[in-house]
């Protein structure tokens, strides 16, 4: 009997066989059971993670303890509706532990990254997870592939430290519509002794922020109002369309336009020192503090790079996660935004940080309120042109 | 000054005119029937102003003034529906509304028309003139508080502001926004989904906003406190009234944003009208737009 479930699964197999005769290699072609010497960590000590949502870390230390764990994390694959905007426009969601993006998980440099990913029954999808910290089997995804009521264990060695995205990455198509459906996030790799600035010196956070920007191809139907689908399966066909023009109808901050704003927003004082993580998986971005900075920018996340100093914007490449460090000097409500201004307005990749303190009139004043002209200006219009 | 004095008389001359033929004529000739209306009584009013009030440079709440309406005013019982909006855009009169391929003539469709800026409901209440042989406008930010009544939203901060301290106004702004801020609501209902006041006018601070005529000002308080000779203002920014008080430039249809600017935009933009009584010298500004309007 061929069960709605069954017929998806075929169609994401069927979509991923052209790939085959690609070059691009895919978990689902390549899947795959590795053989080799096994490798004794008995002896390493273990330890459970217990992962939170974003914009929030789970508790961690800057400078590693002791020496190298098996750092355990579980991760529930959970495919449901998500709302996307304050409009109620509805998305057919494929998540990392139900949000989205998935949780930021935080290591150190040398530890073993030890997950079980778990597809419930409940799900009608296959997926997998690739970590572009990990080596080798395509980050994990040739290792993971997981069906429906099924799970799988992987480990690996985060054996270089940085800001790194994770993804599903089920094979074909089924790539980017999984990406672009809600399926990604990050790891943390800490150097052991911690961060460092351009000159070695240490360096530490008093909070830090997960932000995973996505783009959402939402379709719509003849009378443009944004389309909602039955399930998963049934807003493939459409979602594709959209997603193949490449013009996102959202580009959103942790799942959500103003999913960091309002009550939502951050919250910092004065003198704290903040470190952002800001990921996305699929397309670039430009993160801008509107009134501040990134006083230490590791534009490409990885901490084995001097980080950049005082930088005004940074860029994060599609497929990767950055981080940068900014101790805030001036209270008040500042915007955090995709600095292509029309997606962080329009489209919603807009985060607010509320910020307590005093403030410092040497950095602003306001040396003359709004103010009546008194000089006439007239003459630079004279040449103004319009329309009869 | 001769020539200064001898504006208003023109004015009047064509005034009167105006209430001659908009108000003296039999209907016959209108197609139109006017849409149902609410009276609003005389009474006295004390109006937070709208527009930004500085003291000493400074952003501080704007004052309290008492309203005096001697008259009583007939506004429409219901904000401006998709039906009747279809009707001006089939006549070539209005503009499309942003984001409603649906609104469409012969729809019957009861709920409010969103995505119109203030030009659209200016267009419209100049087509609706014609239509009824009623003269209507949009009514200013105090009509329209004081038809609200307990609908209005009083949006004093009660904030000292600190001299030293911008930031502080700048949060506590933002809080209240947030504390003003509810359950999503993006759903446009049918008309009166949001019920009558106790004036008997429907649907007023829902989740459609609604233009009003009157210009964004920024006003000046000596140090006792009294307001200083105003400017014009910038009528390119109108006060738009609902759940709380907003500004927006007069050809935007959609307020919808990602939330770049502080505070909370509104959900929909919409409107409904008032009709302009028989001239008054006391409201030479909307007379002046319907003038515009209508000559």
């Amino acid at each position: 009997m061929i069960t709605r479930r069954t017929a998806l699964m075929t169609a994401a197999v069927a979509a991923a066989a052209p790939t085959v005769l690609s070059k691009a290699a895919t978990a689902s072609d390549e899947s795959m059971t590795p053989a080799g010497a096994s490798v004794d960590l008995s002896n390493l000590p273990r330890k459970k993670v217990k992962l939170v949502s974003p914009p929030f870390v789970h508790e961690h230390d800057q400078v590693a303890k002791g020496p190298p764990s098996v750092v355990e994390f579980e991760m529930l694959i959970v495919e449901k509706e998500h709302e996307i905007d304050e409009y109620g426009t509805m998305l057919q969601g494929m998540t990392f532990e139900g949000t989205i993006p998935g949780p930021l998980m935080v290591v150190h440099e040398g530890d073993y990254v030890e997950l079980t990913l778990i597809n419930p029954p409940e799900n009608q999808m296959q997926h997998n997870i690739d970590f572009h910290s990990a080596t080798g089997g395509l980050g994990g995804g040739a290792l993971t592939l997981v069906n429906p009521g099924e799970k799988t264990v992987l480990r690996f060695k985060a054996d270089r430290p940085g800001t790194f995205v994770y993804h599903c990455a089920p094979g074909g198509p089924m790539i980017p519509w999984h990406v672009v459906s809600g399926m990604s996030g990050a790891i943390m790799i800490l150097p052991r002794d911690g961060l460092k600035d351009e000159n070695e010196k240490p360096v530490s956070y008093d909070k830090v922020f997960y932000i995973g920007e996505n783009d959402f191809y939402i379709p719509k139907d003849e009378s443009g109002d944004f389309k909602r689908f039955e399930d998963i399966g049934s807003s493939y066909g459409d979602t594709l369309e959209v997603m193949n023009g490449l013009i996102p109808t959202h580009v959103v901050f942790n799942g959500k336009v103003g999913a960091l704003t309002g009550e939502n927003a951050l919250k910092a004082s004065v003198g704290d020192n903040v470190l952002i993580v800001h990921s996305q998986a699929n397309r670039d971005t430009r993160p801008h503090l509107i009134g501040g900075h990134g006083d230490l920018v590791w534009e490409t996340g990885k901490f084995n790079n001097p980080p950049q100093r005082d930088n005004e914007t940074w860029f994060i490449r599609g497929g990767s996660a950055g981080a940068a460090l900014y101790k805030f000097k001036q209270p008040g409500v500042y915007a955090y935004v995709n600095h292509n201004l029309i997606e962080a307005v329009s489209l919603g990749a807009t985060a607010h940080f509320i910020v307590e303190g005093d403030w410092n009139n040497d950095l602003m004043a306001q040396v003359l309120p709004p103010s009546p002209l008194e000089r006439d200006v007239t003459s630079a219009y004279k040449s103004k042109k319009a329309l009869p | 000054m001769l020539e200064k004095l001898s504006i208003p008389l023109a004015l009047l001359t064509v005034l009167s005119l105006i209430a001659y033929n908009q108000w003296g004529t039999s209907s016959q000739k209108f197609s139109l029937a006017a849409p149902e209306l609410t009276t609003v009584a005389p009474g006295t009013y004390h109006h937070r102003q709208s527009g930004e009030f500085l003291r000493s440079g400074r952003p501080v709440d704007a004052p309290m003034i008492e309203v005096d309406f001697r008259q009583a005013f007939q506004i429409m019982k219901y904000q401006v529906s998709r039906a009747e909006y279809a009707r001006c855009i089939a006549d070539g009169a209005c503009q499309l509304t942003f984001g409603q391929a649906n609104v469409s003539e012969g729809k019957a469709d009861n709920r409010p028309v969103t995505g119109v800026s203030y030009a659209d409901a200016v267009d419209y209440a100049r087509w609706l003139s014609r239509k009824t042989g009623i003269a209507w406008r949009l009514p200013t930010d105090a009509e329209w508080a004081y038809a609200a009544g307990s609908r209005f939203f009083d949006d004093a901060t009660n904030l000292e502001t600190d001299p030293n301290d911008p930031s502080r106004r700048m949060l506590s702004k933002y809080k209240q926004s947030i504390e003003l801020d509810r359950e999503a609501d993006p759903v446009v209902r049918p008309r009166g989904g949001f019920g009558a006041n106790e004036r008997g006018i429907f649907d007023m601070s829902g989740n459609v906003w609604e233009w009003t005529e009157t210009c964004y000002q920024r006003s000046r308080l000596d140090e006792a406190g009294n307001v200083e000779p105003a400017d014009e203002g910038n009528c390119g920014v109108r006060v738009v009234e609902g759940r709380h008080r907003s500004y927006m430039t007069f050809f935007v249809k959609d307020a919808k944003s990602g939330g770049c600017a502080v505070g909370t935009p509104p959900d929909y933009l919409g409107f409904r009208l008032m009709v302009q009584e028989k001239p008054a010298l006391l409201s030479v500004q909307p007379i002046g737009e319907w003038l515009k309007a209508n000559l």
